[in-house]
């Protein structure tokens, strides 16, 4: 019994890299029934009108890329068929080559105009003081966009001076940002806000849903299968809930199995 | 005899990661363009990264500075063409020294760039009192502007839902079962932190519970980040079994 608890992680790793392999090649359907904090931020853009603005925060970078792109993209894919005005912006360096990437792609896809249906303004530090800028004076905070238009006669930020007249921000986040949106913009300029985090974040987001502080929240790759189901786009995200499924039935079981060998080895032990 | 085999179990590695991509380029599953070479890039990277798992190697360390270095020297390019070209040289570099341009310098700029090159006189001896002044300007306004917002935030913002009502009409059971919950566990994970009374009695069977709150919300952030690193690798492997290698569609 001894010898089970000392089992090699190489094996384990092997078993779980096998598992998402067969569970990624074998097609197989699987439900995935949208939440409630899901569907929050889903009636949410259904409830606005054509031409409102919508203003994604892209705070990720490569690393929480395979989590947090998935849920752009079908985000993207849901206000650009409602036709509303979409504003990319990020606080981390790292993001703007995803941004630009799932901004391009998707506005392709609708036909969309740069500069009048949509716009990415690039990347900035400062954090909080970037938020409180942007909640004064968009243009002061971006005079120039990510591509180096003068932001002032970009016809998809007319009637937008300030956070003020933002209809529904998105933050798209792998850090703390989504408790700097709350602090020094929603509460402040009062904006409507839902979020995107990594799965490791999620849990420390669900107080704000409770307080009504977002009005929704994507959390992790569930999250951006449940969002991608819900706007008829499904990608890499759905087809992650295989393997996501079956290894966490195969991790449950080592969970039970390794605590099952632990109390029979004390067991036998004390005999 | 541990060491060669270690060396030939990296060069069969590469060796095969070579054929698999001339196959690959060969049969047309991958391009033979810049496009091609990137994924090919993207997939060795991923493979060397991953080699980790089975043992550390040189391939590991190579890539694990390659991806320090690239990442510092995008962040590099990315902070000048997005912040300091448009913020700072362009406004009050290029028209101090240039004739062309027919707009005034703002001149004002120059009092945060001061602060922001003070701070990096923290490595000069004679000199580094002078980091003080930007310190002290960035604790007095962080603090300044960061206090009232987050007691309002993340003080009195999160207070309301724990004193919303039980009863209060129209809602479900449920409902009311959940705030009577969150009532519970904020009550009793306090009291489990207040360490100046003694844990016995009434004050111990409540911390008690706290325990258990504390214990299963642990739990489901130890699920969550078990479902956020499986997500990273299956994200991975999606691309290495539909960009490279071309088995999913």
């Amino acid at each position: 019994m001894e010898r089970f608890l000392r089992i090699d992680r190489r094996i384990i790793f092997a078993i779980i890299t096998v598992a998402v392999i067969v569970s990624l090649v074998l097609r197989f359907e699987l439900p995935i029934p949208a939440s409630e904090q899901v569907l929050g931020i889903y009636e949410k853009i259904e409830s606005l009108p054509k031409d409102s603005h919508v203003m994604i925060a892209f705070d990720y970078d490569p690393a929480s890329k395979e989590e947090l792109q998935p849920m752009a993209v079908a985000f993207l894919h849901h206000c650009f068929s409602r036709d509303l005005k979409v504003i990319g912006m990020t606080h981390y360096p790292g993001a703007p080559g995803l941004a630009e990437q799932a901004m391009t792609s998707v506005a392709n896809q609708y036909q969309k105009k740069y500069g009048d249906d949509y716009a990415f303004l690039g990347y900035k530090p400062g954090s909080a003081s970037l938020i409180i800028n942007m909640g004064e004076n968009l243009y002061s905070a971006f005079p120039k966009d990510f591509y180096g238009n003068d932001t002032t006669t970009m016809p998809v930020l007319q009637g937008v001076d300030s956070l003020r007249e933002i209809n529904y921000l998105f933050d798209l986040a792998a850090g703390t940002t989504i408790e700097t949106w709350i602090a020094f913009g929603k509460e402040k300029y009062k904006f409507e806000l839902g979020a995107g985090c990594t799965a490791v974040m999620g849990p420390d987001m669900y107080p704000f849903l409770q307080s009504k502080q977002l009005t929704g929240l994507l959390g992790g790759l569930k999250g951006a299968a449940e969002y991608e189901a819900l706007v008829n786009k499904k990608a890499n995200a759905v087809s992650g809930m295989r393997p996501q499924s079956v290894v966490h039935v195969i991790i449950i079981i080592f969970v039970i199995f390794g605590n099952v060998i632990y109390f029979i080895s004390k067991r036998s032990v004390h005999a | 005899m541990r060491k060669d085999s270690n060396f030939f179990i990296l060069v069969g590695t590469i060796g095969l990661f070579v054929c698999i991509n001339i196959f690959l380029m060969a049969s047309g599953k991958l391009p033979f363009s810049f496009d091609g070479f990137g994924i090919i890039l993207g997939a060795g990277l991923t493979l060397a990264i991953y080699s980790f798992l089975y043992k550390d190697n040189p391939a590991f360390k190579i890539v694990e500075n390659l991806y320090v270095g690239v990442s510092l020297g995008y962040t590099i390019i990315i902070t000048w063409f997005n912040f300091l070209k448009p913020d700072l040289y362009d406004p009050l570099i290029v028209p101090m020294f240039s004739k062309a341009t027919t707009k005034a310098p703002q001149y004002a700029l120059i009092i945060p760039s001061l602060l922001g090159l003070f701070m990096l006189l923290r490595f000069s001896r004679k000199l580094s009192w002078l980091s003080r002044w930007t310190f002290a300007f960035v604790v007095g306004l962080g603090a300044g502007v960061s206090i009232p917002r987050v007691i309002s935030s993340f003080i009195l913002e999160q207070i309301k839902p724990s004193l919303h009502p039980v009863f209060s009409g129209g809602e479900t059971i449920f409902s009311s079962i959940n705030t009577l919950l969150i009532m519970l566990g904020v009550i009793s994970v306090l009291i489990y932190f207040i360490f100046s009374v003694e844990h016995k009695g009434a004050i111990g069977k409540v911390s008690k519970i706290g325990i258990w709150f504390l214990m299963i919300s642990f739990g489901a952030s130890f699920g969550y980040t078990v479902m956020g690193r499986l997500s990273l690798l299956i994200g991975r492997i999606q691309f290495l079994l539909k960009d490279w290698l071309g088995i999913l569609q």
